[in-house]
């Protein structure tokens, strides 16, 4: 069993960073709409409201990683031009999705959308994590803040699954392949 | 209960919404202009070049780069400005969310080459 050095990179700007993101993104839901839109009457305790502002924190840290790692190491891997006389495109993700009319909108329409509106997520959820972060208990109290702040995590979350989604089917026609191999178990004869 | 997690509901001081306008209009400013400099680069080949600012990335570096950029300027500018006092918040959350949307649907390439 092995894997390439760009593959493990993909897997962890995916699966380490992006879906993680996305999955914290249910959790920071469910978290604002406990405290702030519930009929209970219950007090916000410090450890409560230093829970939130710590969550979304690392949200807004796993936002930025994914972003950078896809923009920084990912991407280029993905958009390299293959030397003139290249026989196959494989190891050249986006001039393989281009070559065929099947697969071109994956790259102009998926790729495109993508590589754009992922940067939503990490401006939105930082912005929520320093809104939570000044007021804490106190956003009980500006209830048209904390709408906003909840907005901004369901666009973050709609802008992630969109970075998602196309992520893996980008990833699924013209996967990012290359690089050192890792041999991670010998298998049996 | 123990005397870390003590209630702190009743004893809040009401802060201005100032600041978390600030972010919240902020966030949106940088949610637009990542659309905006996105269509520039795609639309006009100067700026595209401009945009080139990691050659292996392309002009996504100059885009996104710009993009949070204006977003951290806008955002210290109006923090520096509603930082202690109250706003609109109304209005302010509603454009807000106006240039969220625009962000959101003008980074959608269909709707990009419509310009």
């Amino acid at each position: 069993m092995e894997i390439t050095v760009r593959s493990l990179w993909t897997m962890i700007h995916g699966m380490g960073f992006g879906a993680l993101y996305l999955m914290a993104c249910s959790g920071a839901l469910v978290e604002l709409y406990r405290r702030y839109y519930s009929h209970s009457d219950a007090p916000v305790t410090t450890r409560d409201e230093s829970f939130l502002s710590i969550y979304l924190a690392v949200m807004a840290v796993l936002a930025w990683l994914a972003v950078l790692t896809g923009a920084y190491v990912i991407y280029p891997w993905y958009r390299a031009a293959p030397p003139p006389g290249t026989a196959s495109l494989a190891a050249f993700p986006q001039r393989l999705l281009q070559s065929s009319p099947s697969t071109s909108a994956w790259h102009s329409i998926g790729m495109e959308w993508k590589e754009h509106v992922a940067w939503l997520a990490p401006i939105s959820i930082t912005m929520a994590a320093v809104v939570v972060y000044q007021y804490g208990r106190n956003l009980r109290l500006h209830p048209q803040l904390r709408n906003a702040v909840l907005g901004f995590v369901w666009i973050s979350l709609l802008a992630a699954g969109i970075a998602g989604f196309f992520g893996a089917m980008l990833n699924k026609n013209a996967p990012v392949e290359g690089g050192t191999t890792i041999h991670l178990i010998e298998g049996g004869q | 209960m123990s005397a870390r997690s003590t209630s702190v509901t009743a004893d809040v001081k009401l802060i201005p919404n100032g600041a978390g306008a600030a972010a919240v209009l902020a966030a949106g400013i940088g949610s637009f202009l990542v659309a905006v400099f996105a269509i520039l680069a795609d639309k006009v080949a100067a700026i595209k070049s401009l945009m080139n600012f990691y050659t292996p990335t392309g002009p996504l570096s100059g885009v996104t780069t710009c993009a949070i950029l204006g977003w951290l300027a806008a955002w210290a500018l109006l923090h520096w400005r509603w930082s202690w006092r109250n706003v609109e918040v109304g209005r302010v959350t509603a454009a807000a969310f106006i240039l969220l949307f625009l962000g959101l649907l003008l980074t959608f390439p269909p709707l990009a080459d419509l310009f």
